[in-house]
């Protein structure tokens, strides 16, 4: 119980106190994982709008298969990325093993099946009549698409959050790919698992709640941006 | 609408975001040195004691990536590293033969102890050897924490044991697959033996309800040793900031730095480049401390 109340009280401090090196970590974090879900979402919204209303063969198997990337280990898309991107690998010759954008690369891989996932499922409980209705009154079918999605925002920005929250916290594919370097690929996460293992747990748990605080925040942001939203349409 | 208005802008965001990924690519950059070294080196806090002092000299930076010392000289093997300060001799060694480094060069040295209860349940105090420390912890099924990662300090732990003509298996032996601080942990939280490099352990001491049980043989003696990847294999590797790394870290105000780092008032590594004394393979006859 020690150890957490001063965990608390060392992460507020850290918090407070401006330590470069803290908010160099967080700062990695969110560049990250932010790059990571804004080049994620459009394809896989795009993705998911396909699925929930194209009718090609493939598309129940597609489902299937994005359904079932969502419980891929982080550790094994650290891995293969890994192997794809070393020296070695087919990829090696970009030598982007160990920096920002092979961290970027991995929360790709992790967080377009959640996307792709939820937005489907989000996209399908819409009424077909929305699309309908917007391409008899005229609508070109992007400003169509916009309609719809705008009909279900609020399954999509759950599916927005819910893919955010697993890649920020993540720490296998961060781990492998960018190398915990630290000023460079140390992001929160892989720098908790350093402070673990060196035996400083208050130091790991203070970074957790730096995690959860600012996690919060973001969230509380969202939500703004998600409107009043209990009934809306 | 908010929300329409954030969609309507998807697009915008994400080819202005694909622009500015694009812009800070750095491939092919000189002043930048990738370095391939031990948990040991990383969590005792040395190299944050000489890297900043190096990165001053030389105006190259340092990326370090600290893993277990087989992970290590696997990425100087797949040319992901341009150099390797590890402590595995027989492997450094294999490493060049191999060529897949060009020199091996000594840095420094400590050495490795044997940590355990304060209560010393095997007895290991009186030892008068590593392998009779080894037979006393095994005959009496004393828990020991393995580091069981292929690091250098594992690969010294699974050499003593075959020393000490033990086969180290059962109930007692667990193997936990992790760096070094996290296995001191462990061993802590059930009071049992491990073997630890010095300069982790001074690190750690202060936290750890372990105490030092046995210290002292040849045997235990822990060389570390800086190799750069052949660039032969990979032309575009990082060699100039190896050799720079090499000849700072060998030179004498390298060694300086590395001698007069302690560790709650302890020197931890003691500096060996050059002085022929502790040739690969070669191990000295007997250790002060």
């Amino acid at each position: 119980m020690d150890t957490l109340n001063n965990a608390t009280f060392e992460a507020i401090q850290l918090l407070a106190s401006g330590d470069s090196e803290l908010w160099n970590i967080i700062g990695i974090s969110f560049k990250v994982s932010t790059t990571a879900i804004l080049i994620a979402t459009p394809p896989s919204l795009l993705l998911a709008f396909l699925l929930a209303y194209g009718n090609f063969p493939g598309r129940r198997l597609l489902i299937s298969v994005f359904s079932t990337l969502l419980s891929i280990p982080a550790v094994v898309v650290g891995l293969t990325l890994y192997l794809i991107l070393s020296r070695q690998g087919p990829l090696g010759d970009l030598k982007l093993l160990f920096t920002q954008s092979a961290m970027v690369l991995g929360q790709i891989v992790l967080c377009v099946p959640i996307l792709v996932a939820m937005c489907h499922s989000a996209l399908q409980a819409a009424d077909r009549r929305a699309w309908e209705t917007a391409r008899t009154l005229g609508a070109g079918p992007a400003r169509a698409v916009v309609t719809v999605m705008h009909e279900v925002r609020f399954g999509l920005f759950a599916a927005l959050l819910a893919a955010y929250g697993r890649i920020i916290a993540e720490v296998g594919a961060s781990m492998m790919l960018g190398g915990n370097i630290l000023n460079a690929t140390r992001n929160i996460p892989t720098a908790i698992a350093l402070e673990t293992s060196k035996g400083e747990f208050s130091q790991g748990i203070a970074l957790g709640i730096v995690l959860l605080i600012l996690a919060f925040i973001l969230n509380g942001l969202l939500h703004y941006f998600q409107g009043k939203g209990r009934f809306a349409t | 609408m908010p929300a329409r208005k954030l969609f309507k802008f998807m697009p915008l965001f994400f080819y202005s975001l694909v622009f500015i990924m694009a812009l800070p690519a750095q491939a092919g950059d000189k002043a930048l040195l990738r370095l391939a070294t031990t948990t040991s080196t990383e969590n005792s806090g040395l190299l944050q004691h000489l890297l900043p002092a190096f990165e001053r000299d030389t105006g190259i930076r340092v990326h370090t990536i600290a893993v277990g010392t087989g992970k290590a000289l696997r990425m100087g093997r797949d040319g992901d590293v341009d150099v390797v300060l590890v402590h595995a001799p027989a492997a450094e060694q294999a490493f060049v033969e191999a060529g897949y480094g060009i020199e091996r060069h000594d840095v420094m040295y400590n050495d490795f102890i044997l940590v355990g209860p304060a209560a010393d349940p095997a007895s290991v105090k009186q030892s008068q050897s590593a392998s009779d420390a080894l037979a006393r912890i095994a005959n009496n099924a004393c828990i020991f924490i393995s580091r069981g990662d292929d690091s250098g300090t594992n690969k010294k732990e699974l050499k003593l044991w075959s020393n000490a003509a033990i086969k180290p298996k059962g109930n007692w032996y667990r193997e936990a697959g992790q760096g070094m601080g996290k296995v001191l942990q462990m061993a802590g939280e059930l009071s049992s033996y491990t073997l630890t490099d010095r300069g982790t352990w001074l690190a750690y001491r202060s936290k750890s309800p372990l105490q030092l049980v046995y210290q002292g043989d040849p045997a235990l003696f822990n060389p570390y040793g800086i190799i750069a990847v052949n660039p032969a294999r990979f032309p575009d590797i990082n060699h100039a900031g190896a050799q720079a790394l090499i000849n700072w870290i060998t030179s004498p105000p390298g060694q300086r730095l590395i001698g007069n780092y302690t560790i709650g008032g302890t020197q931890s590594f003691t500096p060996s480049a050059n002085s022929g004394q502790f040739a690969l393979g070669r191990e000295p006859a007997s250790q002060a401390h």
